[in-house]
């Protein structure tokens, strides 16, 4: 126990300083007339994350959102596990076909007001995959999306910015 | 018996038992072709000699289906093909002989329409509800878009496997999940906490990634081939990579086998650290979460710092890699390895002392090597149930044959082994990617791609950080692919889950399911 206790003394706090994203950045991301828009969820969202058919890469990313560096709970934003309590659906992946209306479902147990966040490059366009006969392609093709992370997959700081772009006021 | 000729002494078997064989001589690989009707007999004769079923796929050209099975024994590996007609697409089953075979015939089967006959469990398997059940995407005549409805129905009718009796009760879990994790569902039969059977139903993910391959060039197949599974993307391009360049016939430069290894091994440190934290987070043991994180983090910040990508997409390309090592990132490397393994010598013991993480993790989710045997379990987790098999080692390929590492071999089976043989992994990984940085010179890291003649092929073998890939590539006229078939080491790691889980109860899934730590995209395609 004591060598426990000792490494999480001397690791200490490593949360990294974090810059805000400036307003050419939010542009980028499509965020900037948002912000001043909606307010509804100032200072906290809680996120359901839906995997609709990616490679698994930008699951990685986002979970790197939790580690101690990026440590993206101090901003208020959580990972809920049921749609029923989410503010926001991010949404990775072209959608598959298979799973089409587990999506649409996930979207319409959401409630209002909601938002949807596209992550990486796939759910932003299809990707590498594409439309055919197994994926419908962009996450738009199934579900209104509001903000479009791209990257392949995106870096957790791009996706931090993307996320807290929502909801600074 | 020697590896070289076992494959002499089985032919004479299969002789002995009027199976004609014709031997097709393919670069890098053994093909055997046989007919059809002996498909079954073939598998019975080569369970008897211990041979391990790999992999399975097909193939359509015009009136005909090429069926291919490959085999292994001794890091010897066999591929096995026979040809039906495409007015009466049917053979013997190998599921019967070999449980391993069992969901790929069924992946077959929906692609392909071609019949098994006998199966032991002839239900749809990756196909859902996107296509009719009378077309089949992988055939030529099916259009990469087809028709598919407005919005696909839901896969509401599969006929699960029932259990009944006083006080059993279902447990539906799935496709969309608690956590930030890949979509498939789960079907439990429970008795109070107890997990009576469990049943997976997969395909949520189906892409359609054999389909889409077809006609690309190589650069863009290695793309794609790097989005099988987002955590294999260095192993599934390589094992692509290494398919295309024996169709063309084409030997990459020692530097750029040396990088590859690199990016192999750090792929694999990567992957280990995550799930040795996420094992430990699943026991609510955070403090290991915490560490664990951390340590990826700071290792994937030096993928970006060196290679330029975190998990290091893209980086190999047909021919060779992209990136070189210059002399201030092979410090960086050593520098990491060196401050990796003091994080390490810390952390184990503290977790090692832990009573409570104990409790947890040994004996739950036990693997028998019987099992693991007959499924053919690959990687960390055949290798905690006494699966000594790594082709690194048994089937060795450039960079790997002048490397000296020890392959980790347990036999405890349960989650603790399974934790345990990463962090062996792990230090045999550090000390692979040493040896690798010692024997970097400068030199070439790309060959000049050359165009293969049309049908070409050739199977691409690596070990991914998830155990053995394979690749299976054929290319047609003006440098296009027609054929790639990625068999992910998952899916011969996801059946034997239905099997570690049962007598656990329901709330240790999450960590017995972790500790096999499966994916869903690259079972799914």
């Amino acid at each position: 126990m004591l060598r426990l206790f000792k490494k999480i003394m001397t690791t200490g706090v490593i949360t990294e300083k974090y810059k805000a994203p400036k307003n050419d950045e939010l542009e980028k991301l499509g965020i900037l007339i948002k912000r001043h828009i909606d307010k509804k969820f100032s200072g906290s969202i809680a996120i359901r994350q839906v995997d609709a058919g990616s490679c698994n890469g930008c699951e990685l990313e986002i979970h790197a959102l939790n580690n101690p560096y990026y440590d993206i709970e101090r901003f208020g934003i959580h990972f809920v596990a049921s749609p029923r309590h989410a503010d926001v659906l991010l949404v990775t992946g072209p959608v598959s076909r298979h799973m089409q209306t587990a999506l649409l479902r996930t979207y319409e147990a959401t409630p209002n007001p909601k938002w949807v966040v596209a992550v990486g490059d796939c759910a932003a366009c299809g990707g590498e995959f594409g439309v055919s006969y197994a994926s419908c392609g962009a996450v738009s093709n199934v579900i209104p999306v509001d903000v479009v992370i791209p990257g392949c997959p995106p870096t957790p700081l791009a996706l931090m910015k993307g996320l807290l772009g929502l909801i600074n006021k | 018996m020697s590896a070289s000729n076992w494959t002499a002494d089985f032919l004479g078997q299969l002789l002995n038992s009027t199976i004609t064989v014709e031997q097709i001589s393919l670069p890098a690989t053994t093909l055997w072709q046989i007919e059809s009707h002996h498909w079954q007999q073939f598998a019975e004769l080569a369970i008897q000699q211990n041979m391990r079923w790999v992999a399975g796929w097909a193939e359509h050209a015009e009136e005909r289906f090429f069926i291919n099975a490959c085999f292994e024994k001794q890091g010897v590996y066999l591929l096995l093909r026979t040809i039906v007609h495409a007015a009466k697409p049917e053979l013997p089953s190998q599921a019967t002989v070999y449980p391993a075979a069992n969901r790929s015939e069924r992946h077959t089967q929906d692609m392909f329409g071609i019949n098994f006959v006998g199966h032991p469990d002839n239900r749809r398997w990756t196909r859902h509800k996107a296509w009719a059940k009378h077309s089949y995407p992988l055939r030529k005549d099916f259009p990469v878009q087809s028709e598919p409805e407005a919005i696909t129905p839901p896969d509401i009718d599969y006929p699960f496997v029932k259990a009944y009796g006083a006080g059993v009760y279902e447990i539906p879990v799935g496709p969309v999940h608690a956590g930030i994790i890949e979509p498939g569902h789960f079907r439990f039969q429970a008795v109070g906490e107890l997990i009576l059977n469990l049943e997976e139903r997969l395909g949520y993910v189906h892409k359609g990634i054999e389909k889409i391959a077809e006609g690309r060039t190589p650069e863009s197949l290695a793309r794609l081939a790097g989005r099988v599974s987002g955590d294999t993307t260095v192993g599934h391009c390589w094992a692509a990579c290494r398919a295309m360049e024996q169709a063309a016939g084409i030997e990459i430069p020692a530097c750029a086998a040396l990088i590859r290894g690199i990016l192999a091994e750090r792929e694999r440190v990567a992957n280990h650290l995550g799930d040795m934290g996420a094992i430990c987070n699943d026991v609510a043991f955070v403090f290991a979460q915490m560490q664990f994180t951390r340590l990826r983090e700071l290792w994937l910040r030096t993928n970006a710092k060196v290679f330029g990508h975190r998990l290091l997409m893209d980086r190999i390309i047909p021919g060779g890699v992209v990136c070189d090592i210059t002399e201030v990132s092979s410090t960086l490397i050593k520098q990491d390895i060196v401050q990796l393994r003091k994080e390490l010598s810390e952390i184990m013991p503290a977790i090692d002392l832990n009573s409570s993480l104990e409790d947890r993790l040994f004996t739950a989710g036990y693997l028998a090597p019987e099992i693991a045997a007959a499924f053919g379990t690959l990687g960390y987790v055949g290798r905690a149930s006494g699966q000594d098999f790594d082709v690194r080692r048994d089937a060795p390929y450039a960079p790997y044959n002048q490397a000296i590492f020890k392959v980790a071999l347990e036999d405890q089976g349960d989650i603790a082994s399974r934790f345990w043989v990463r962090y062996k992994e792990i230090n045999a990984a550090l000390k692979l990617i040493e040896q690798f940085i010692e024997q970097l010179e400068s030199g070439d890291i790309l060959t000049e791609w050359q165009t293969p003649p049309a049908g070409n092929e050739s199977l691409g073998i690596v070990e991914g950080w998830r155990g053995e890939i394979t690749a299976y590539v054929r290319f047609e006229a003006d440098n296009k692919i027609a054929r790639f078939y990625p068999r992910d080491p998952s899916i011969l790691n996801w059946p034997v889950l239905e099997k570690l889980v049962l007598n656990n109860i329901v709330p240790d899934f999450p960590v017995c399911n972790k500790s096999l730590n499966g994916s869903y995209s690259g079972n799914d395609l």
